[in-house]
């Protein structure tokens, strides 16, 4: 790696994290209620699934960083 | 609300088991409770699997158990809003926490506000950094008080007691939960709260498990409970062309708590107490666990409804008290067979207890640190020290009692919200100053801060303490926004704007005691 990533850090693994932030905080994408799943409103489902999205986009920055040793 | 015997039973024996554990397991580890370092701060010693324990037990408190399910069963889709909140907050912990970590484990801070002091060499900045951590925090005890409060009260041990010259004395409950948080924190510390955030966790995750899967049952499935709801409040109301409506209050009200938390004390202090940076990094993946069982009890809120607690007699007393803040309380003990309402309302006790003592144990840790030692007594010994914090401790617990008796609001949320308010308008001192110290100063950041806490206040004044959603007029368009965050927009506004003033007029010499190095 050359010097200049090594002092400011950035790769694009980093935008992973902002994609939560995009998904939830544009609330219309999901203030609905189709499709429903077992009867819960997709505003519901929606947030609940969101709790393991969300781990699933800090992995893979997590690994990246290990291998990285920071 | 009469006590049913099994489930008092369950409950005590329980509640008070898992908290004598604490006493316990302190004694058992000869740690020497009379440093700050072990008292306070567990001795940074918590791997990941205890930390995952400590901060979930530490973060998911009476808000989640209590507090979130009685505003969506009082008010719908809006109450959801904790959920985005609770996931948002990992990446800031991913990415800003394991800066702060790493500076405090080299320069020996034990506060948010003794990084701030080495930073910018103030002590002014740091004081308010202190100050505005401990009145921050009073409200957010409020809220485990009154979470261990509902909990006695729906147990039953509810009898009004007549007392000579004060007269009758109906707040049992509350004395018995301040009493518990008191002796428990005084003896405990931060070590035996590390062993009853496992039975906490392990408590929860039983308890809100089975409500999801009987409670349905019972119902006849997630349709019946979803159409039982009210139409007009199971989704967020649409903005118009001149206000921007309640799908922008939610999405400010789950921001400005996502950035709240990791600034509150005992967020910082339980951060403070894991091992190693990867221990935080790991814990920003594991701790969602938590928000899922905070979704889940989230639903519960919508059962409520569903089963219609609020209408049965034998809970008109609990919602006549508590408001809808007794409606998971109310929803056990209809739906559970008595000694899984016991073991269901031990969870509860236990899980606004550890969050209590920890705010309470750090708020003691800011007072002694920063401004008992910094500004009254500072050679005072390590065992002044920690006497102290503990005395301060205590203190911080009497003002959230008076807090809960003066603000006796119809939702428990509102306390937290209110501290939000306050906390976040450190987060330019705390958070910001890890990136971009040559852009701030502390004339900038006090100034900025005193911004923040001036209007924060005087929103919520103009809320009455009932609220946390101002709306703000710009240019003809109404925006419903969370106070904290319009508070923290100035701030920062003005903390760079001054701090490249003080900058240019004075040239003062830069007194950071802390190297780049520090932070990695």
């Amino acid at each position: 790696m050359d010097e200049k990533t090594k002092k400011h850090g950035f790769h694009p693994v980093y935008l992973l994290l902002i994609v939560p932030f995009i998904a939830l905080l544009w609330v219309p994408l999901y203030n609905r209620i189709e499709p429903q799943i077992f009867g819960i409103p997709f505003f519901y489902w929606y947030q609940t699934v969101w709790t393991f999205l969300g781990t699933a986009c800090t992995i893979p920055v997590y690994l990246y960083e290990e291998r990285k040793g920071k | 609300m009469s006590a049913n015997p099994v489930a008092l039973t369950v409950f005590l024996v329980l509640f008070f088991a898992t908290a004598g554990l604490g006493f316990y397991a302190t004694k058992m580890k000869s740690v020497n409770l009379s440093d700050l370092g072990q008292w306070g701060l567990g001795g940074r010693s918590f791997g990941t699997l205890i930390a995952w324990f400590l901060l979930g037990g530490d973060i998911y408190t009476a808000y989640t158990f209590v507090a979130v399910p009685a505003l969506v069963a009082g008010a719908g889709a809006t109450g959801f809003f904790a959920v985005p909140f609770t996931i948002l907050m990992y990446p800031v912990l991913f990415v800003v926490m394991p800066r702060l970590w790493s500076v405090a484990q080299k320069r020996g801070y034990v506060t948010a506000a003794d990084f701030v002091r080495g930073r910018f060499g103030s002590r002014g900045l740091a004081l308010a950094v202190a100050a505005t951590g401990i009145v921050a925090t009073i409200p957010y005890i409020a809220l485990q008080l009154m979470g261990m409060q509902i909990v006695f009260a729906g147990m039953g041990l509810n009898f009004t007691l007549n007392l000579p010259v004060i007269g009758a004395f109906h707040d049992l409950p509350l004395l018995v939960a301040f009493l518990v948080l008191a002796i428990y924190t005084y003896h405990s510390g931060l070590h035996g709260t590390a062993i009853i955030s496992v039975a906490k966790g392990i408590l929860v995750y039983v308890a809100v498990l089975a409500a999801v899967i009987v409670i349905p049952i019972e119902l006849g499935g997630y349709g019946k409970i979803f159409a039982a709801a009210d139409p007009s409040t199971l989704l967020l109301g649409h903005g118009t062309a001149n206000n921007l409506g309640p799908q922008f209050s939610f999405a400010s009200l789950a921001l400005g708590s996502a950035l709240a938390l990791w600034l509150y004390p005992h967020s910082i202090t339980g951060v403070f107490s894991s091992s190693s940076r990867s221990v935080l990094k790991r814990n920003a993946f594991l701790l969602p666990s938590f928000t899922f069982a905070l979704a889940l009890i989230a639903l519960l809120g919508v059962m409520a409804v569903a089963v219609g607690v609020k209408g049965m007699p034998e809970y008109a007393e609990g919602y006549r008290i508590f408001g809808n803040n007794f409606a998971i309380p109310a929803l056990f003990l209809h739906s559970f067979s008595p000694w899984f309402a016991g073991l269901a309302f031990a969870a509860i006790g236990v899980g606004a207890l550890v969050p209590a003592a920890i705010m309470a144990i750090s708020c003691g840790n800011l007072f002694t640190r920063n401004i008992y030692k910094e500004f009254i007594a500072p050679d005072c010994t390590p065992a002044t020290e920690s006497k102290v914090a503990k005395i301060m401790s205590l203190a911080t617990k009497l003002a959230a009692l008076f807090f809960v008796v003066a603000l006796q609001s119809s939702y428990a949320i509102n306390l937290q919200l209110l501290g939000g308010i306050w906390i976040c308008q450190t987060l330019p001192s705390v958070m910001l100053a890890l990136y971009t110290p040559r852009q701030l100063n502390a004339p900038g950041l006090l100034l900025g801060w005193l911004a923040g806490m001036v209007t924060g206040t005087w929103m919520a004044i103009s809320l009455q303490f009932k609220g946390a959603v101002y709306s703000l007029d710009l240019f003809g368009v109404t925006i419903p926004c969370y106070a904290a965050i319009i508070a923290l927009l100035l701030n920062i506004l003005i903390a760079y704007a001054v701090s490249f003033l003080a900058r240019a007029i004075t040239n003062a010499p830069v007194r950071d005691e802390t190297l780049a190095e520090d932070y990695l």
